[in-house]
């Protein structure tokens, strides 16, 4: 168990203070910038007003990262920055100095050491992803072995900035979501596809019946008694296999290596740029668990952002450019079938019919 | 067993091939100095074998006086993987922006060699830095070190989560307030309701520095702060024709693309109707030596998104569609104080604040934290006839 505390126990320090850690030009030019040019992929170059100029190289990472290869991280930022790095919110390392000579030897040996330059402007940058089977308890998928299958298929995507607008993807390993992949470009979704298993020996024990009963979105879980103990059941129809019943009572497992899958979803934004923020929609309800390379989900990624890249126009991201073909096009160019798990039957499902005759033949 | 000693991943040496940097080649990286990865990569081997994770469900584990920060984790196979039997993750507190001095990595890397696998996530969905895989006996001196370096454990379970925030006015000339120091700032200010969970459910707050929302704070956040400007946008006409010069097609890349259609080029000059303008950043991003963000900056606060557990996903709406910069913080932790208060009374078990707000109704959500309703709230008034008047209206 937990030892006793010291007495000199330091506690609510909160983080670091920032400023500690900005470079010299930058903590000289904070918020003072006037504009930035990108001069390659994954090169970075901001001007203040005073004329001072920081350049960023930005590499991907696999954002799972060994202490090995962080130590190599701070080598290089002694070598280049005078001890500065960052990193990004898609898991990106990013190393800031101000002699634009350092580029392109900070570029070789970052590349050599296998972390690839780029993720700027109209590129595929690094996906979010989850824990997957390498750390969390109620992953449908890994989402590790997902990223690197799909990134090296798409990795001239990061290197180049060639699609016409930025394409952002996410994976996350269940409908939890801790990727937030609901308003991704491309969401690779892991989904369970049959109601849990109630484990009447021990749900007793481990669960509290009324939490178990009030944490279902549907209303499917009702008391039982089962051989004389209390414990719950689960009507199958109304299940949707959220595994929230799950999160706060283990006795409920989810996972099922035959039915567990990939969920593929398409067109969802963050930033306000051009049209509003929007959700991801259903492409594919269902491929296989494949592991380790999951061809299937890679194959079917690969193929939206080649059709993407090939049909729309500058600027469009991947809803805005569905938005101006329609979907049924969207699919038809995809030869992805449409079914009748795209058509929405859950909470204000009426919200997505077609309430119009605008329909493009 | 391998030659090496180490243990054979058949399938999961697949993944070392390929362009892409590998998850597994970073695992085995970390083995050198810690063998419980070597037990991890035969788990995981064997999750790749059967198609099923091999987890279990939580825990609770964590330091003395804090109810939150460490997510216990346990292995079901943990007689065939001694050695990640227990592997907790612990979420460290990230510094502004993500930014770092080398010592203050190597710092953290010597920490994490001593008490843990080595792994980690820069960073992990919420915005920490993930420590993944320790024993409980080795939280306490993870916990020691950790304070004695000067960073302390972020957020997990019903908590204020870490917040985090793009790095804003650090290195872009589109930040319309200080996201780094309001970042800090709310993270100092509630590192109670960080440690030790007050709430029904999770709380997180995002700052991005503009409309284009770079760390997702529409979609991820409870709270979402946006900056914006409520004056024209600074427009130098010489860098706009530089831009035309160079090939841009001004009509159509930029005032087509235009959301309302605000913006006007004669082959000559650009003119903006800044009245009809939304802010969108469209134009600004495509020519950014040319235009920039207006001089009167400030946020707009919009409240309630989340991922799609419980109720279903939500993206935040406006609350408040203008605070000037320098009054953010103070707007701020009245607004928090006000929703907390709301949120405490009103909240059921893992209910976030979004779901409550959609269950009780926008305008009752007003009443309670006093704010009057205003029309940047809404994208069009209801289109349904069934108002719930209120009692003395019906009395007259």
């Amino acid at each position: 168990m937990a030892t006793q505390p010291t007495a000199k126990r330091i506690t609510d320090i909160g983080p670091p203070n920032y400023e500690k850690f900005l470079h010299p030009v930058i903590t000289k030019n904070y918020g003072q910038w006037k504009y930035h040019e990108t001069l390659a992929p994954g090169v970075l170059c901001h001007v203040a007003e005073s004329g001072d100029k920081i350049y960023t190289v930005r590499a991907g990472s696999p954002r799972l990262l060994s202490i090995q290869s962080l130590r190599l991280f701070a080598d290089l930022a002694d070598k280049y920055c005078g001890g500065h790095l960052r990193f990004t919110s898609r898991n990106n390392v990013e190393f800031m100095f101000d002699d634009v000579a350092k580029i392109e030897p900070l570029k070789r040996e970052l590349q050599a050491a296998g972390f690839p330059v780029g993720g700027t402007n109209n590129s595929i940058s690094n996906i979010v992803h989850t824990q997957g089977w390498v750390h969390c308890h109620s992953s449908a998928t890994d989402a590790s072995g997902l990223v690197k299958s799909v990134m090296d298929e798409l990795c001239e995507y990061f290197t180049e900035q060639k699609l016409p607008a930025k394409l952002r993807i996410a994976v996350a390993c269940c409908l939890n979501m801790c990727g937030a992949v609901h308003c991704s470009d491309i969401a690779i979704l892991g989904i369970h596809r049959k109601p849990p298993k109630v484990n009447h020996a021990v749900l007793p024990k481990v669960c509290e019946v009324p939490t178990l009963i009030a944490s279902c979105p549907t209303g499917a879980i009702r008391p039982a008694t089962v051989e004389g103990k209390q414990s719950v059941e689960v009507i199958k129809e109304q299940c949707m296999y959220c595994g929230n019943c799950y999160t706060v009572c283990p006795a409920m497992p989810m996972n099922d290596p035959e039915n567990d899958g990939i969920s593929i979803w398409v067109g969802g934004k963050v930033s306000n740029a051009r049209s509003v923020p929007k959700f991801t929609k259903l492409a594919i309800p269902f491929l296989p668990n494949n592991p380790p390379r999951w061809p299937e989900v890679v194959g079917a990624v690969v193929n939206i952002v080649n059709v993407y890249a090939q049909n729309a126009k500058k600027f469009e991201r991947v809803g805005e450019w569905i938005e101006r073909i329609g979907w049924p096009r969207f699919f038809e160019l995809t030869g992805i079938p449409f079914t009748r798990y795209h058509i929405d039957d859950f909470k204000h499902a009426g919200l997505t019919y077609a309430r119009s005759t605008h329909i493009r033949f | 067993m391998a030659d090496n000693g180490k243990r054979k991943t058949k399938l999961l040496d697949q993944l070392e091939s390929g362009p892409w940097p590998s998850f597994v080649t970073e695992i085995k990286k970390a083995s050198e100095s810690s063998p419980v990865c070597d037990d991890l990569l035969g788990q995981l081997e064997l999750s790749y074998e059967e198609k099923q994770g091999h987890w279990k469900h939580g825990g609770i584990v964590g330091v003395l006086g804090y109810g939150g920060g460490v997510i216990g984790r346990y292995s079901d196979v943990g007689d065939r993987f001694p050695n990640v039997a227990h592997f907790h993750t612990i979420r460290v507190n990230q510094p502004s922006g993500w930014f770092y001095s080398s010592e203050a990595i190597r710092t953290l890397c010597d920490i994490w060699e001593r008490h843990g696998s080595g792994l980690t996530n820069m960073h992990g969905s919420t915005g920490d830095i993930i420590f993944l895989g320790t024993k409980t006996s080795e939280l306490e001196p993870i916990f020691k070190e950790l304070t004695e370096a000067g960073f302390d454990l972020g957020g997990s379970g019903s908590c204020m989560r870490t917040p985090s925030c793009c790095l804003g006015p650090a290195r872009c000339e589109w930040a319309c307030y200080d996201t780094m120091k309001l970042c800090y700032d709310v993270t100092m200010a509630y590192q109670d309701e960080m440690h030790r969970p007050p709430f029904p459910y999770k709380f997180k707050l995002k700052a991005a520095g503009c409309p284009n929302d770079c760390v997702a704070s529409i979609a991820r956040a409870d709270l979402s702060i946006i900056g914006t400007w409520k004056d024209d946008i600074r427009q130098d006409d010489a860098a706009v024709a530089e831009y035309a010069a160079q090939g841009l097609d001004i009509r159509k890349d930029v005032c087509d693309r235009c959301p309302t259609r605000c913006m006007d080029w004669d082959g000559q000059k650009l003119t903006i109707a800044n009245r009809e303008c939304v802010r969108c950043m469209h134009c600004i991003n495509v020519m950014p030596k040319a235009l920039r963000p207006g001089v009167e900056k400030g946020a707009t606060i919009l409240i309630g998104s989340k991922a799609p557990i419980v109720q279903g996903a939500l993206l935040s709406s406006v609350l408040v569609p203008f605070v000037p910069a320098e009054e953010l913080l103070e707007t701020l932790q009245e607004l928090i104080k006000r929703l907390w208060e709301f949120w405490d009374e009103n909240g059921k078990n893992r209910e976030r604040i979004g779901e409550l707000i959609q269950r009780v109704g926008m305008a009752g959500f007003l009443d309670a934290i006093g704010l009057d309703p205003v029309p940047e709230m809404i994208s069009a008034p209801r289109d349904n006839p069934y108002i719930f008047f209120q009692a003395e209206t019906e009395e007259k």
